[in-house]
């Protein structure tokens, strides 16, 4: 099931890519490789480890996390934790969260696409400069600029509001959105756009009508890729909000470890609740996030 | 729709004609790309040139910015926190780099082969992807506890150090948990960069009689060039913006040991309420980014699209 080989289905990336499936071929690998799999199953491991703590952890009560074996699952386990953290506005700040990401990542998405369909399929000086101009985005800590965002901020009377942290949510994504989709753009043949011209169809139309099925695949996974962000987005909100009515999930974990500091298991709970989310999301989406992760950032 | 400069434009076509047959096709507008780069021009260029402003003012972040020369720029250089952090940081970004980058490789390549194991050990590589930084430095610091966490649930007294209060691991520490979280997102990279090699490259080298070792330094590394500069570049890039996970983890302690350029930057601004200092370390933040990936680029040559392309 679990294919990921299964490369991405952009048309033209097919005939580049189709050599690559054939490589596990007939002449194939004589002997397993031993050093290899067991790097791999050493590195899921380390991977695992922390995972398996924190969820045996925030099952347990909190003399049983004093007493047990840290490394042992509860005798008795118990969703106590769990309670607690629902209890302590969890609703609110995952409502927040979502806000935010879906408001960030949309608009994002929206504008990243025509940006991409415009510098791929126009030209001009302006296009590519623009192009020049997201690609220097890429090499910036953009983190640098939190100072004048947070001055522009509280100019415009937004500082501790949803809105602050979605507008430059939406401009940090942008580079990177522009990047992976214009490259899954390129694959695109150029003969179907000229055929959809004689048959008289404006740049807008096909933008909808071919280029956005046609890169389906790299939209979704720059959406998925671009939500995981802003979800575990720290900094924005950090210093641009305050109450805990703007509290999103990153924060709330902050500050729960703060007011529970004693409860780690709790703590633990509420890392485990906000990350249920995402984890749900890579379920269902994961095959389309790997291949699209994959072929996007290694052209 | 169509505001762009038309000049311009049949100059260029004119000038592709012999390349392309269809002359007077036009594309679209570069009006869509207006709103994407009017967001990123709003909200990180001129930041950006805010930042350098700011870094000639005094403002407290909530009073009157005053322009104040080069005071805060003296602050900043005069501060041995400042050389401290400008330190922490590179030994951060070395040591991660050397840590992650071969791991990633290794995984990226062991990941694009086809056996069924593989595919299924790659879907939970990618688990620590889905965490937050804050989730992450949590849940490190009570699994790196002394007294409840790793060393004494599996018994082994060398791991039940006091890992994040003593300065002499600490940064090693700090190195673990960045590539515990950002190695499967390379690995990624790395997977798919090896997926794009022309498998009849390996067949040759199987006719020629080439071992698994020989073909991977001989046809796999080299073919990888560009993927590791992409991967490299983001992941140096990406060292300069490590801030969330450290101000969960360590906050920069203990004393000043984990306390790097962006950290500092925060804690100047945020905390001490200097903003014009803050800002001229930003400043040098954005330069030393901007650099680094300058000089990673410019290890890759020129044209690398082109270059790429020749291989497949």
């Amino acid at each position: 099931m679990a294919s990921t080989t299964q490369l991405p289905t952009t048309p033209a990336a097919l005939p580049q890519q189709a050599p690559a499936r054939r490589r596990p071929s007939k002449l194939g690998r004589s002997r397993p490789n031993l050093l290899g799999g067991l790097g791999g199953w050493l590195w899921l491991a380390i991977i695992i480890v922390p995972v398996y703590y924190v969820v045996i952890t925030s099952l347990k009560n909190q003399a049983g996390f004093f007493t047990s074996n840290p490394m042992l699952p509860p005798t008795e386990p118990t969703l106590d934790n769990y309670k607690l953290v629902l209890d302590n506005d969890f609703a609110k700040y995952f409502t927040n969260s979502l806000i935010v990401t879906v408001g960030s990542v949309v608009p994002a998405l929206f504008v990243a696409f025509m940006a991409a369909y415009a510098i791929v399929r126009g030209k001009g000086r302006f296009l590519s400069w623009t192009n020049n101009v997201f690609l220097l985005g890429l090499a910036i800590p953009l983190h640098a600029t939190i100072i004048p965002i947070y001055w522009m901020i509280t100019k415009a009377h937004m500082y501790d509001t949803l809105l602050a942290l979605i507008l430059p949510s939406i401009a940090f994504a942008i580079p990177v959105s522009v990047l992976i989709l214009s490259n899954f753009m390129r694959d695109v043949p150029n003969e179907l756009f000229e055929s959809m011209r004689l048959d008289g169809c404006s740049d807008w139309a096909m933008m909808w009508r071919l280029a956005l099925p046609m890169t389906k695949p790299a939209v979704i996974t720059v959406g998925i890729y671009n939500a995981l962000h802003v979800w575990n987005g720290f900094l924005f909100p950090l210093i641009l909000t305050q109450s805990p009515d703007t509290r999103v999930l990153p924060l709330s974990l902050w500050t729960f470890q703060g007011e529970f500091s004693v409860n780690i298991p709790a703590v633990l709970a509420s890392v485990v609740l906000a990350t249920l989310p995402l984890l749900v999301i890579y379920v269902v989406a994961r095959r389309q996030l790997l291949s699209g992760l994959t072929a996007g950032f290694s052209k | 729709m169509s505001a762009t400069t038309t000049t311009e434009q049949q100059g260029l076509g004119t000038g592709r004609a012999t390349g392309t047959r269809r002359t007077l096709e036009k594309g679209p507008s570069g009006w869509l790309a207006v709103p994407a780069l009017a967001f990123f021009m709003i909200f990180a260029i001129i930041p950006l040139l805010g930042v350098l402003f700011l870094s000639f003012t005094r403002w407290d972040g909530l009073g009157e910015i005053k322009l104040d020369g080069l005071s805060s720029w003296n602050t900043v250089l005069a501060d041995p926190v400042t050389v401290n952090a400008l330190l922490v940081t590179a030994k951060i970004m070395f040591f991660s780099f050397i840590v992650q980058a071969p791991i990633s490789l290794l995984l990226g390549v062991f990941t694009a082969a086809s056996q069924k194991y593989r595919a299924a050990l790659a879907v939970l590589y990618f688990v620590p992807l889905l965490l937050s930084s804050a989730a992450v430095a949590i849940a490190f610091k009570a699994l790196l506890d002394p007294n409840f966490g790793l060393g004494p649930g599996l018994g082994l007294p060398f791991l039940a150090q006091d890992w994040l209060g003593n300065s002499d691991l600490v940064l090693f520490v700090v190195v673990f948990v960045i590539a515990w979280q950002f190695v499967p997102f390379h690995t990624l990279i790395y997977q798919g960069g090896v997926r794009q090699i022309p498998a009849s490259l390996y067949e040759a080298a199987q006719i020629d009689g080439a071992g698994r070792v020989q073909q991977f330094f001989n046809i796999t590394l080299p073919q990888l060039k560009y993927t590791m500069i992409t991967s490299s570049t983001l992941m140096v890039v990406g060292s300069l913006a490590y801030f969330d996970l450290i101000f969960v983890l360590t906050a920069g302690g203990p004393g000043y040991s984990t306390r790097l350029l962006p950290l500092h930057m925060y804690l100047t601004g945020f905390k001490a309420n200097d903003m014009g200092a803050a800002s001229a370390l930003g400043v040098i933040l954005v330069v030393i980014g901007l650099a680094l990936a300058l000089f990673l680029q410019r290890l890759g040559g020129k044209n690398r699209n082109a270059s790429q392309l020749e291989g497949a």
